[in-house]
């Protein structure tokens, strides 16, 4: 008699064989573009370097690169729970193809867009940033990913568009954090068409050289250095040009503690904790935090006469 | 059978001493091991001040414990869970002072003054030293009825700590209410069962509903 015995592995646990293929494809594809494009060689050359063993990927000359194992087990994904673990260990069944992100609104063209067909038509650049959280802890990330700018510019944002949005996806089924009412769900941030358009802003699709985990934001996510982690939106759907300036989640749950703008800031303070210093992981001892993550030179003209405490 | 009854309802106190000092061991085993994660100084902060306020919480429902299940050996070993507490509330501040801080009283000072989950997590703190100080058979004697007295500041000090964990969460806030539900009970058995207190109402309803009053209010 046959007895039918669930598999000893819940089937969660088994890498996704799409996941395994789209990495697979990812590579390919991004081999396919090395011999046109500079940006993409230096991103294998990077993984190369790692594969030896001599990684030595960094923000600047004091700024290494956090490793991998932290970068993936240490987040805040609120879509797969509060802790900083739960999302490593929840989110291994969100399905990261087929993906398709939206892109509406205020735009000449808008669409749907497949994020492998992205990935194609933008290739993916490696750029080390540093990453502030707004709970004052920081890392330094290898990111793989594109200017948004690259993008918006190809579906032409119509004078009209003044802001951009970026929903997550919303599914309680695959993400069980969403089953609670912690975050008025989905996910939204917002940006000025200016930050959006600004070069140092990335959708990534990688880090350290591989596919995104879904942990940190699968398979597409924002990426804004000189902001707090926080308006990095993860696992993007859909991206909306739009009039008005949009209400980021962590706006709703507590305006007084969360704004739009979020450049770190080490003068403006949360109520509840100095943003002065920060650690980075790995560290012992706090480090003074940078205006704008340092980042100013690039983008302090983009805040040329605003009050920064008024809009934190 | 009559041992084992005995052993049970009267364990030896270092076998109480070792269950205390589990958590303690545990944090320290996985700081050794790096099983902290990738920011080993915030989860220590965490979990030594959740253990702080869960034995100030087990202290607190001795006396309870005694009156409802009429376990009177439970009583012995009060002292040796506050001073737990204590013990865990000291790593904690030690932990933020040293390894988290280091040091630096600039900041130390402005956490203590300007943010007030920190002032009332200090306030807790410093306010559980003169209870660990008194706790010798030499000051309960010399104190008498004003040891008892005094040593209901734990019941302050126990809502400060779970003020001071509701203020620090950003947004889940079922763990501090799970806390404050637990301390908001214990104070309302204690003074819904204060045996010879001259105002004492017979009935049973409206003094549970006085000590829900004054349980719930914030100090």
């Amino acid at each position: 008699m046959l007895i039918r015995r669930p598999p000893d592995i819940p089937s969660r646990d088994i890498t996704e064989e799409r996941l395994y293929r789209s990495r697979r494809e990812f590579i390919r594809d991004a081999a396919g573009v090395a011999a046109a494009g500079l940006a993409v060689s230096s991103v294998l050359a990077a993984c190369a370097r790692r594969a030896e063993g001599q990684g030595t990927l960094s923000a600047g000359p004091n700024d290494p690169a956090t490793p991998y194992n932290d970068v993936t087990t240490y987040n805040n994904f609120y879509e797969f729970g509060t802790d900083k673990a739960d999302p490593a260990r929840n989110a291994g069944g969100l399905r990261v193809r087929p993906w398709t992100v939206a892109i509406e609104g205020e735009v000449a063209k808008p669409g749907h867009y497949d994020v492998d067909e992205l990935i194609r038509l933008f290739p993916p650049q490696e750029r080390v940033y540093r990453m502030r959280c707004v709970e004052a802890w920081s890392m330094v990330i290898p990111w793989l990913g594109f200017p948004l700018g690259d993008l918006l510019r190809r579906v032409e944002p119509r004078s009209a568009a003044r802001f951009v949005e970026f929903t997550t996806l919303y599914d309680p089924q695959q993400m069980p954090g969403q089953r609670r009412n912690i975050l008025d769900w989905p996910y939204v941030e917002g940006l000025r068409l200016d930050e959006a358009m600004h070069p140092l802003t990335i959708l990534s699709v990688g880090l350290y050289g591989k596919m995104l985990l879904p942990q940190n934001g699968a398979p597409i996510r924002l990426v804004v250095p000189w902001k707090y982690g926080f308006k990095g939106v993860k696992s993007i759907v859909k991206i909306r040009l739009v009039r008005e300036q949009p209400v980021n989640t962590w706006q709703v749950a507590a305006s007084n503690e969360y704004g739009f703008y979020a450049n770190v800031n080490p003068e403006v303070d949360h109520p509840r904790w100095s943003q002065a210093r920060e650690r980075r992981i790995g560290e012992f001892r706090k480090r003074p935090t940078l205006m704008f993550n340092g980042y100013g030179d690039q983008v302090a003209q983009l805040y040329t006469g605003m009050d920064l405490r008024r809009n934190f | 059978m009559a041992n084992v009854g005995m052993l049970l309802s009267r364990p030896p106190k270092p076998v109480v001493f070792a269950l205390c000092a589990v958590p303690a061991t545990l944090i320290g085993l996985d700081a050794l091991h790096g099983r902290l994660g990738a920011d080993p100084i915030r989860a220590m902060q965490l979990r030594t001040g959740w253990w702080a306020l869960g034995f100030l919480l087990i202290t607190l429902a001795v006396t309870p414990v005694r009156r409802f299940t009429g376990w009177n050996g439970i009583a012995r070993y009060r002292r040796m869970l506050g001073l737990f507490a204590f013990t865990y509330a000291a790593l904690h501040f030690l932990n933020y002072l040293v390894l988290d801080q280091f040091f630096a009283w600039h900041f130390i000072l402005e956490d203590v003054a300007k943010r007030r989950w920190i002032t009332v997590g200090f306030t807790s703190f410093v306010l559980l030293i003169p209870l660990a100080v008194t706790s010798t058979n030499g000051w309960v004697r010399r104190l008498g009825k004003r040891w008892v007295k005094l040593h209901r500041l734990a019941y302050v000090a126990a809502a400060g700590g779970v003020l001071h964990f509701l203020w620090l969460v950003k947004k889940d806030v079922r763990e501090p209410v799970i806390f404050g539900v637990v301390l908001v009970a214990l104070l309302a058995l204690r003074l819904g069962r204060r045996p010879r207190s001259p105002r004492a109402v017979p009935a049973a309803g409206p003094r549970a509903e006085t000590s829900h009053q004054i349980a719930g209010a914030r100090p």
